[in-house]
C-alpha cells in the first residue's frame, strides 16, 4: 500500500504535515524532521500536497527516506 | 486533521499585532514574543512546538492561502528550502536585525535622532510619523519599535508573496526562526 515518505534531510520541521494529516499519522521528532507512522498512514497524500519544502512523497517504500 | 485547539486561532493575533502597531508603533515590541518564545521552547523543550502550533503568521498564511484560496499551491523551487539558502537567509536576517539594534543604540546614545519610518525589504523607507507621539516613550524605545515593525512587515510581505506563488506556508520553509530552532533541536539531538 502507498504510504507517505519523508525526506528527513530536506524536511524543515514546520509541522504543516502534522496539522494536515486526517489520521494523525505524522509527528515532528524533537523539532528535527517529520516522521510518518506507517501503521496509521493511509497514503492520502494530503501531507505531500501541504508540505512547503516538497519533501514528502507517496510511494510503496518501507521506511522514511534518510 | 486534529480537532481545533485555542492556539489554532493565533492568526487573529497576527492581524491584531500588525493593525494595532500600525497606529501605535510601541506595540511592535510585542513582536519580541515571536522571536524569543520559539528559541526558549527549542532550547529548553528541544522541539519546535511554537513554530508548529502557535506561530500566528504561519497560521495566517495557511488561512489566506488555503481557506481563502489565495495560494496557487505550486511547489516552490527546491533551493528555497535547501540548507544553503535557509542558513544564508538566516544569517542575512540576523545581520539586518543586528544593524537595527545598532541603530537603536545610536539613538539611545544621542548620536542619531529618531527616524520615524518603516523600512520595507530593508530598503524602502515609508514615513510613519502618525504612529508615535513624541515623549510617549524614550526615543530609543520608539526607534526599536520602528525597526522591529519594519522586520515583521517585511518578513510578512515576503511570506505573503511566496504564499500566493507557491504553497501557503512556503515562508516557513526558510523562516529564520524556523531555521534557528530546527538547528538548536538538531544540536540537542546529537
Amino acid at each position: 500500500m502507498r504510504k507517505a515518505n519523508v525526506n528527513q534531510k530536506r524536511c524543515v520541521a514546520c509541522g504543516e504535515c502534522v496539522y494536515t494529516c486526517p489520521k494523525g499519522a505524522v509527528n515532528i521528532k524533537n523539532g528535527c524532521f517529520a516522521v510518518v507512522d506507517k501503521t496509521i498512514c493511509v497514503g492520502c497524500g494530503l501531507c505531500a500536497m501541504a508540505c512547503p519544502a516538497d519533501c514528502i512523497k507517496i510511494w510503496e517504500g518501507e521506511q522514511n527516506e534518510k | 486533521m486534529r480537532n481545533k485547539k485555542w492556539y489554532d486561532y493565533m492568526w487573529i493575533w497576527a492581524i491584531i499585532y500588525f493593525s494595532v502597531s500600525f497606529f501605535n508603533i510601541l506595540f511592535a515590541w510585542l513582536g519580541m514574543i515571536d522571536f524569543l518564545i520559539p528559541v526558549i521552547v527549542a532550547v529548553i523543550g528541544g522541539n519546535k512546538w511554537f513554530c508548529n502550533n502557535m506561530c500566528g503568521r504561519g497560521q495566517l498564511f495557511r488561512v489566506l492561502g488555503k481557506n481563502c484560496k489565495l495560494s496557487r499551491n505550486k511547489p516552490a523551487p527546491k533551493w528555497l528550502s535547501s540548507n544553503g539558502f535557509r542558513y544564508g537567509f538566516m544569517a542575512f536576517f540576523f545581520l539586518m536585525f543586528g544593524n537595527m539594534v545598532y541603530q537603536t543604540y545610536l539613538v539611545a546614545a544621542g548620536a542619531k535622532s529618531l527616524h520615524q519610518v518603516v523600512k520595507l525589504f530593508w530598503t524602502f523607507k515609508v514615513p510613519f510619523r502618525w504612529a508615535y507621539s513624541a515623549g510617549s516613550a524614550p526615543s530609543w524605545v520608539a526607534q526599536y519599535s520602528f525597526g522591529l515593525y519594519s522586520l515583521m512587515v517585511t518578513s510578512t510581505l515576503i511570506g505573503l508573496i511566496v504564499m500566493v506563488f507557491y504553497k501557503p506556508r512556503t515562508w516557513c520553509s526558510f523562516c529564520p526562526m524556523g531555521t534557528l530552532t530546527q538547528g538548536v533541536c538538531k544540536i540537542k539531538e546529537k
